[in-house]
């Protein structure tokens, strides 16, 4: 298994109400020990997985949101996020929590994980992708 | 062409567990090679011994069973989506103190860790998904 992939996880659901978010992540963590080229895309209600402020006192469920800022650290850096989704839900980019890593290449600066792609550049990332793994 | 399967949902619940089973079997039929089935989510409850559907209708978890023997198929089932779900081998129902006769995985089926779905998508030319 010397080879390198492209791997894509395609977050679609809400992170709360089903668990396809949460379980997705725990892929993307897991996988993380693979040293494979790691993306993942956030698209449809996907979005509001990285919504700011997540508060699941009410709903009796752990809030994982954290765990996103924490996949820098698992090198994993590139976060695909649709604008079209976020429009369609009226969110903007500010909405949205800060996800950073630190680029080892560069002096360990820190860098944004987010990358706000239109619909189309999505497409094209999915293009690129030798495995993708919709959730 | 070597494929790998992702099961996502429950049997008797969502098509894509009959799909994922039909595309497989139908793919196995060709000569095409499976290199794993991999069950997450609610699909882990393809993989339970414990299902008894009614007599005329099909059952999905023994389908699987016999395909997974008349072709050396790799059935496997995540470990902490099983966990979640009650999902146990002898092994894990015996570290969870959960009494003799717990284990309710089906034959043909194993329960194993997350790596196994990452080396599945390493491993074959294509993964196939089969989710909502």
């Amino acid at each position: 298994m010397s080879q390198v992939k492209k791997f894509l996880y395609v977050n679609r659901k809400a992170p709360y109400g089903t668990i396809y978010a949460l379980e997705s992540l725990e892929v993307v963590l897991i996988g993380a020990a693979f040293d494979q080229d790691v993306s993942l895309a956030f698209i449809d209600d996907g979005v509001f997985q990285l919504a700011k402020g997540q508060d699941t006192k009410g709903l009796g469920v752990k809030n994982f949101s954290p765990t996103y800022r924490a996949l820098g650290d698992y090198g994993v850096t590139k976060l695909y996020v649709e604008k079209e989704a976020l429009a369609e839900r009226g969110l903007s980019e500010d909405d949205l929590m800060p996800v950073t890593y630190e680029d080892e290449n560069d002096g360990f600066a820190e860098k944004p994980s987010l990358i706000f792609v239109d619909r189309a550049e999505m497409a094209r990332v999915m293009a690129e992708q030798d495995v993708i793994l919709s959730f | 062409m070597k494929l790998s399967i992702l099961v996502n949902e429950g049997p008797y619940t969502h098509q894509s567990a009959d799909s994922a089973y039909q595309f497989t079997k139908a793919a196995l039929e060709k000569g095409v090679e499976i290199f794993r089935v991999f069950f997450y989510h609610d699909g882990v409850n393809n993989g339970t011994r414990l299902t008894v559907p009614p007599q005329d209708d099909r059952n999905i978890q023994k389908n699987w069973s016999e395909l997974a023997e008349q072709y050396k198929l790799d059935l496997v089932v995540c470990i902490a989506a099983a966990q979640r779900r009650g999902i146990l081998d002898e092994g894990e129902a015996k570290r969870h103190g959960k009494g003799d006769g717990a284990a309710n995985i089906a034959p043909g089926f194993r329960i194993s860790g997350l790596g196994q779905l990452i080396e599945a998508g390493i491993e074959a030319d294509r993964l196939v998904v089969f989710g909502d």
